[in-house]
């Protein structure tokens, strides 16, 4: 049975022409962009283009633009960096209970340093309230997280809000957009926001790429000793084939960004429709309104992501839960318990479909249908 | 081989060397096979260490070099609620229970293979020593040819409908080969050391691990006629025929462990490893499990085993009124223990089984035994 790839929010194939665009970066440009000399040179011509490519995407002026290995590693700088290097103005950090691990990781280890980080908690909705947004911040708040884009149920976050909220605050305003880039329209000074990350991999860019945007004139830590890359926040040789590749991702996701939207927005309405007319019994996580349309976290009543996952795999349709199942242990999907409470059947019974570049409408349809025919047969005993 | 390559066989794979093993077998008879990690119980440490998380990455790599499919399922609940529970049950009574003969009743064989026919496996196999054979209309279950790793007293309690499902790809191999033939195929767990002890408690200090369950009574310890040799640290913590962790000295022979009060909460212990004691000519089970699933209807003369790797006794096998039964040794046996199984044979056939209730001598049930 061909298999289908309907797990888009964890990893995209890489696109042709990003691949053909690495290749001379790969045969060619095999210089250290640190080197002064003609070798060097060269590759630091290839990152600096992309450096240019990628602050344009965001409304970010080059210096601002900090090459990492990926998301996490951006997550980790905006959290732990910023923090440690601000600690004059304070040691109390809010993000919410519905971020990456990414980011509630690199929280939980500022704690065990002795900071104090508030967790804001969502509604049935999936969306965080600005209002208690408000009421956490405090004098001493030196950074806040959110999330553009949930990684799980695909709800957007009230960004540009929180920005407006924070623009007054001493606070630095980080959002860790990796489901966002790409999907949605982003510009820094329109959400006014400090701290931006980025990854490669989540947009049909290579794996090992990713940036964080860093606001001129704030100071974060870097959490690697070495060099002086990347205006030293980032020690280490630079991945420039990596960057490359996400230089010509990046680029046609902006080519491609509304055409994209329109054609997810369609593979999710079949597929939610298709289930309907097999008379599946279905919830949506959030509404369809608020949420980005590759993503999709549907829950089936009556079933459980290990046996709904195992026979997923084994009929072709790759698709993947927040629910941890690593080694047989079943962690209920951290986000949807925010949403719910961790109590609830949703929390263990839930599926993300994310759609993107690996579909078409025909592939996304047979999917729907044997995701149907196995939930009818697990849901009916 | 176009047979096998349409019949798709799930393999419970533990992480250890024989279901490695077992997958490799069906793999290489050419059938769809894919590999399942059960998760019973959670050990995690302090350290956020699991045995599991280790056991499973075994299970990756042995399932990656095979090029076959691999998942987990939990099963905590329902090894808690119908195998842990009655552990703890049992030693409550007094008893010395067998948590394995359970875990193959209610998990690997019940919950297991639900899980696994729920994904179209057409059958269900394991690493156990044993072997399934039909004769007519009437599945079979034999020995596996290892005499020393035979396994076939844990699978006492199998139902035909469960054998018509399984597979035991090791039942016709020495446990030696199993471990040349993962040798040869340079299998990730052909070095891997072979678990020991009950599955959850792993190699953790027993007492120790009760302890966190039942709260231990110490009490007095004493020979049946009443003459204290010292104090116990909990009924629970010994079994019938022991001899390790009495602390009793002097000289003599050793001593042993020949039975419980458990009203007055004392451990009757007596001298010599065949002292008379610990000696009986028959049983009684109940929890008959008849693998040809025909009621026992006239006395049946047999083979038995009362422990695990025990050599088999000749015995008579008597059906009682209530569905028990009445086992008469033909030589006396040392140690009978409430709890454990008794499990019969005819030749190298594994006729079915039951759990020890009571011990009888002379006609007489051994109410010191507990």
């Amino acid at each position: 049975m061909e298999p289908i790839y309907l797990d888009h929010a964890a990893t995209t194939p890489i696109h042709p022409e990003v691949t053909a665009a690495m290749i001379p970066a790969l045969e060619e440009v095999f210089g250290n962009p640190s080197s002064v000399h003609h070798f060097g040179r060269k590759a630091r011509q290839m990152i600096d283009g992309a450096r240019r490519v990628i602050a344009d995407s965001i409304g970010a002026n080059e210096k601002e633009i900090v090459f990492t290995s990926g998301g996490t590693e951006a997550d980790n700088i905006a959290l732990v960096g910023t923090a440690k290097a601000n600690m004059n103005h304070g040691k109390h950090v809010i993000t919410t209970q519905i971020e990456h691990h990414a980011t509630l990781h690199a929280a939980e280890h500022l704690e065990k340093q002795g900071f104090e980080v508030t967790y804001l908690p969502v509604g049935h909705d999936g969306k965080i309230d600005v209002e208690e947004l408000k009421a956490a911040l405090r004098e001493d708040t030196t950074v806040v997280s959110v999330m553009a884009v949930n990684n799980e149920t695909g709800i957007i976050q009230p960004i540009e809000r929180i920005g407006e909220l924070l623009k007054d605050h001493q606070a630095y305003f980080h959002t860790d957009a990796v489901q966002a880039y790409g999907l949605l329209e982003i510009d820094v000074n329109k959400w006014k926001v400090d701290l931006l990350t980025a990854s490669s991999h989540k947009i049909n860019g290579p794996k090992g790429a990713g940036f964080l945007y860093m606001k001129e004139g704030l100071s974060a830590e870097a959490l690697q000793y070495g060099g002086q890359q990347e205006r030293k926040r980032r020690p280490g040789t630079e991945n420039v084939a990596g960057i490359k590749g996400f230089q010509r991702a990046v680029e046609l996701a902006v080519e491609h960004k509304a055409e994209r939207q329109q054609t997810y927005q369609e593979y999710k309405q079949a597929f939610l429709n298709k289930l309907k007319q097999n008379g599946v019994s279905s919830t949506l996580n959030g509404s369809e309104a608020d949420s980005v349309p590759a993503i999709a976290n549907i829950s089936f009543p009556g079933t459980n992501v290990e046996a709904l996952l195992t026979n997923f795999d084994l009929s072709g349709v790759a698709a993947s839960s927040g629910s941890a199942c690593t080694a047989g242990s079943v962690e209920p999907s951290h986000v949807l318990s925010a949403m719910y409470g961790s109590k609830d059947n949703r929390t263990i019974n839930s599926i993300r479909f994310s759609f993107g570049l690996a579909n078409t409408m025909e592939n996304v349809e047979e999917a729907a249908e044997r995701v149907a025919s196995i939930v009818n047969r697990l849901a009916k005993k | 081989m176009n047979d096998n390559k349409n019949t798709r066989v799930v393999v419970g794979m533990s992480g250890g060397v024989d279901s490695s093993v077992a997958a490799l077998l069906l793999k290489q008879q050419g059938y769809d096979v894919v590999g399942i990690f059960m998760k019973n119980w959670d050990d995690t440490d302090e350290n956020g260490v699991c045995t599991a998380t280790e056991d499973f990455d075994d299970v990756v790599r042995v399932c990656n070099q095979l090029e076959i499919p691999y998942y987990a399922v939990n099963f905590e609940k329902q090894y808690w609620d119908k195998v842990f529970t009655y552990f703890l049950e049992e030693y409550k009574a007094g008893r010395t229970p067998n948590p394995d003969v359970m875990c193959n009743k209610e998990i690997k064989f019940k919950a297991f293979l639900d899980h696994a026919l729920s994904l179209g496996a057409d059958y269900l196999a394991t690493g156990h020593y044993a072997q399934v054979t039909k004769e007519g209309d009437e599945y079979q279950m034999l020995r596996g040819n290892d005499d020393n790793k035979d396994q076939t007293y844990f699978l006492n309690q199998l139902s035909q409908s469960v054998l018509s499902k399984v597979m035991f790809p090791l039942g016709h191999l020495p446990k030696k080969e199993v471990r040349k033939i993962a040798a040869e195929n340079n299998l990730a767990t052909a070095n891997k050391k072979d678990s020991t002890g009950i599955c959850f408690i792993g190699e953790r200090n027993f007492k120790e691990f009760l302890s966190e369950y039942l709260p231990a009574q110490p009490g007095k310890m004493t020979t049946l006629d009443g003459v204290e040799k010292g104090r116990h640290e909990g009924l629970m913590y010994y079994t019938i025929g022991q001899r390790q962790g009495l602390g009793i000295g002097g000289s003599g022979d050793p001593w042993f462990v020949v039975g419980k009060n458990l009203e007055e909460n004392i451990l009757y212990v007596e001298q010599g490893f065949h002292n008379e004691y610990l000696y009986s000519d028959g049983l009684i089970a109940s929890d008959l499990n008849w693998i040809n699933e025909k009621e026992l209807d006239k006395p049946l003369e047999c083979t038995a085993k009362f422990r695990y790797r025990q050599q088999d006794s000749k015995v008579t096998v008597t059906p009682l009124e209530d569905g028990k039964v009445q086992v008469t040794f033909h030589e006396p046996q040392r140690a009978i223990t409430p709890g454990q199984a008794v499990v019969f044979y005819d030749g190298d056939i594994c006729l079915g089984g039951g759990t020890i209730d009571e011990i009888i001598k002379d006609e007489k049930y051994l109410d010191y035994v507990g």
